[in-house]
């Protein structure tokens, strides 16, 4: 079984650390994994702020760089959601205005979409694992981003995972269906409801008592990590898989940027 | 907030203003997390819900198809049972009817009710400058209307006041409009319904005209409906001599059998309830029953522009429930004002634009009061796709392209003021094209990570943050430490040593109901999930 991760731009520069824990994650677990180098972003941020004609050469790109492999995984229920759903209506769209030769889109579309996984669909569905064997000594409360949630229906996938972790006690998070109000530019475009949203995420998480506020996406994660942050607040934004990749051998580190664990 | 919405900001400038008045969020948290969650156990009741979705998705679409066709058979079942149709084809001209329909009865009050499309054609403005006084008798129109202030939601129009500023509201305005606020009246609730009855029974027993909308407008016998909670609209619909009702052309469907979706899609939506308190439903005019002379008055006011859109047209299968509003956590935060139109929340980002084309900053905002959540998908009885409209809109006003503007097919150049963010996506998008330089760039932002400001000049920038703080380059991207990684690895003897990232799990704690050892994964055949996961992956499936 050839796997791929497909890291995300937002994980590639600003949050590494999330890809080095779904390697060693997967590669605990017995998955050979490889990292084409030649990825660089699916697209999403272009489309969903109305450049579509932009995105359509990343389309491309995107499938001839995924290529070959059995299951391609990434760390992002957005950016497999906008592969998964958009990248077949982009095609679509391209045929219907006549810009797509047949071979070019729709082909892209068809080749990237089947084997594109969110890591927890991955973990539960195809490894069929739900204990990764992680230890994280923390109370936790756990955020299911929108596109996860609404696009791919991941449902209780990543609450199972984090679930089997020793060590962890999971707190229910209120409201935790609302969106955190991070929505790729919305977040610069209408920056005040941004906030109060994300203001909102951040109150309901604080009321749980958790220390850790856990996400699988990371760019709703910068939003509320840059809000807790500005705050001071005894909370921190992790990602699900840092969370799975920690053992007692080899515990989560808060990035040098970071505090600890309060 | 005065009664007109000519002038208003864009959305994000309205936005923040609606974001710092920590009562209208209040009221507004409050009313749609009871809705929300009531909604959610009449929706639990059906087992048909799914069915019953694509059902209302289905008579909207097919109908719209042949919209010519059933607006025809309507005009004509309506003649023929004593009514009169007027075709109006913008605002202005439904307003016109309207006001000269009322001029020919020789009266100047007018009671109202259940109409959101009167508020689209700013219709009691247009009496008013008649001559005409219009009456509001929906409880909470009434309540907006005393105030002079604006709908906040299609349902609940006064949902952003709550019962202390209704209480204020009524002992200081109901004498301007007729029987005063009685002495001393609590914000009970009771008091003031009943504050409310007396004031709307004075007006319901004089007037001689009634202006309503319609919820639908069946084709085959040229019925109408109005489904509503209070019985005001009943009163409206049967007291007064004549009745003009005003309707958008979409609200017309086939036949009796198709009402009964939608009458049970829409009160479980809209109100929660199995079914609303009083559906009135009449054909035309009755001899020495209900309203002498009854006019129809159908409005285009740029439908067909919409209809011509074929990824936009699914907005016309709206009936106006207002659960995208309930759910959305936009409008949670802004209540509907800001979003300029009666039109608010997430139906209104999409229809408004489509209605008045995406050339205002108002209307060009719109489709930008989203963070594509898609909770507003999820809970559409009609099950419109928000969200792709949203994105579809997004590129209308970024990138221009076709369109049809009254009736007219035309090409739309790109807005001005996305020049710079269209050259920055243009960038972006050559950048990522091109892996060598973005991971040149990449290089150079981790070997400066320590030169870059807290505070980077610039609005977008800024506008992230005020609130927040960027997040810290780290010292080495991904890259680079897959790099070392893949060293490590392909090296024979560093297997045997056992780097911590490679060795397989041997986990240390207590493994007695751990699944996992060190396994060769399965397979699933064709590379799919399991057909076990399938059902769990309905959340978009119509």
């Amino acid at each position: 079984m050839r796997v791929a991760l497909f890291l995300t731009c937002v994980n590639d520069l600003l949050y590494p650390d999330t890809g080095r824990a779904v390697v060693t994650l997967l590669e605990r677990l017995g998955v050979e994994v490889d990292f084409p180098a030649g990825q660089t972003c699916c697209g999403q941020a272009h489309y969903n702020t109305g450049y579509r004609h932009e995105a359509e050469p990343l389309v491309r790109r995107h499938a001839e760089v995924f290529a070959g492999y059995d299951y391609v995984v990434a760390p992002s229920g957005s950016c497999v959601a906008m592969v998964r759903e958009n990248y077949p209506r982009m095609a679509e769209r391209a045929a219907a205005e006549g810009r797509d030769s047949g071979r070019g889109l729709a082909a892209a579309a068809a080749a990237a979409v089947p084997q594109t996984y969110e890591l927890t669909e991955f973990l539960v569905d195809v490894l069929g694992v739900t204990d990764v064997g992680a230890y994280f000594p923390h109370t936790v409360t756990y955020h299911p981003s929108c596109h996860g949630l609404r696009m791919l229906g991941l449902g209780d996938r990543p609450r199972r995972l984090l679930q089997a972790v020793r060590g962890l006690e999971l707190r229910e998070l209120p409201g935790a269906q609302e969106c955190c109000g991070f929505g790729g530019t919305f977040a610069v475009k209408n920056p005040d409801v941004s906030a109060a949203m994300g203001q909102d995420k951040i109150d309901n998480a604080r009321s749980t008592g958790a220390q850790v506020l856990c996400g699988a996406d990371n760019s709703c994660l910068m939003h509320l990590d840059g809000m807790i942050s500005r705050q001071n607040t005894p909370l921190r934004a992790v990602h699900l898989a840092e969370i799975l990749a920690s053992t007692q051998e080899h515990p989560y580190q808060t990035p040098e940027t970071a505090g600890k664990i309060r | 907030m005065s009664g007109t919405y000519l002038g208003l900001p864009s959305f994000p400038a309205a936005a923040r203003e609606a974001t710092r008045d920590g009562q209208l969020r209040a009221n507004l948290r409050h009313a749609t997390h009871t809705i929300r969650s009531k909604r959610a156990t009449a929706i639990s009741e059906l087992t048909d819900w799914p069915q019953l979705r694509a059902a209302g998705a289905a008579i909207k679409d097919h109908t719209l198809r042949h919209l010519d066709h059933y607006l025809l058979q309507l005009e004509e079942a309506v003649t023929a049972a004593g009514g009169t149709v007027h075709w109006a084809t913008d605002a202005d001209d439904a307003n016109r009817i309207i006001t000269a329909l009322v001029h020919a009865t020789g009266h100047t009050e007018v009671v109202k009710v259940k109409s959101m499309t009167t508020q689209e054609t700013g219709l009691n403005h247009a009496l008013a400058h008649a001559g005409i006084t219009a009456y509001e008798t929906d409880l909470a129109e009434l309540i907006v209307q005393l105030g002079n202030d604006l709908p906040s939601h299609i349902l609940v129009p006064a949902i952003h006041k709550n019962r202390t500023e209704i209480r204020d509201i009524f002992t200081r305005e109901m004498t301007h409009w007729g029987r005063p606020a009685p002495d001393n009246l609590t914000d009970n609730p009771t008091d003031l319904a009943e504050a409310a009855r007396l004031h709307l029974r004075e007006k319901f027993l004089t007037a001689k005209v009634a202006i309503s909308g319609a919820n639908f407008m069946i084709a085959e016998t040229g019925t109408l409906a109005v489904l509503e909670s209070e019985g005001n609209g009943r009163m409206c619909l049967t007291l007064p001599d004549t009745l003009i009702t005003l309707a958008g052309i979409e609200k017309v469907i086939p036949t009796w059998q198709d009402l009964e979706v939608f009458l049970q899609t829409l009160p479980r939506s809209s109100t929660a309830e199995r079914m609303n308190p009083y559906t009135t439903l009449w054909t035309g005019t009755t001899p020495h029953n209900g309203p002498r002379t009854f006019h129809l008055v159908l409005l285009d006011n740029g439908r067909t522009d919409t209809l011509a859109d074929t990824t936009g047209r699914q907005a016309l299968r709206c009936i106006r429930c207002s659960a995208c509003l309930n759910v959305c956590p936009v409008y949670e935060r802004t209540g509907g004002h800001a979003y300029g139109t009666p039109y608010p929340g997430p139906i209104g980002a999409i229809l408004t634009p489509q209605l008045h084309g995406t050339t205002t900053p108002l209307d060009a905002s719109l489709p930008y009061a989203s963070t594509l959540c898609g909770a507003c998908y999820d809970v559409c009885p009609v099950a419109i796709d928000i969200p792709d409209i949203l994105t579809h809109l997004r590129e209308r006003i970024t990138q221009g392209g076709p369109t049809t503007r009254q009736g007219q097919k035309t090409t739309i150049k790109p807005a001005k003021r996305h020049r710079l963010e269209h050259t920055t996506m243009r960038t972006t998008r050559w950048t990522l094209q091109h892996p060598t330089a973005l991971h040149h760039a990449q290089k150079l932002a981790t070997h400066t990570r320590k030169l870059h400001p807290k505070n980077p000049p610039g609005t977008t920038t800024k506008a992230w943050t005020t609130t927040r703080n960027l997040p810290q380059i780290p010292p080495t991207t991904f890259r680079q430490w897959w790099q070392q990684h893949q060293k490590q690895t392909t090296q024979p003897t560093q297997h045997t040593q056992q780097a911590p990232h490679t060795e397989k799990a041997q986990p240390a704690h207590n493994t007695e109901q751990n699944e996992l050892t060190p396994q060769t994964p399965q397979t699933p055949q064709n590379g799919k999930s399991e057909k076990g996961q399938q059902n769990e992956k309905g959340g978009r499936q119509q």
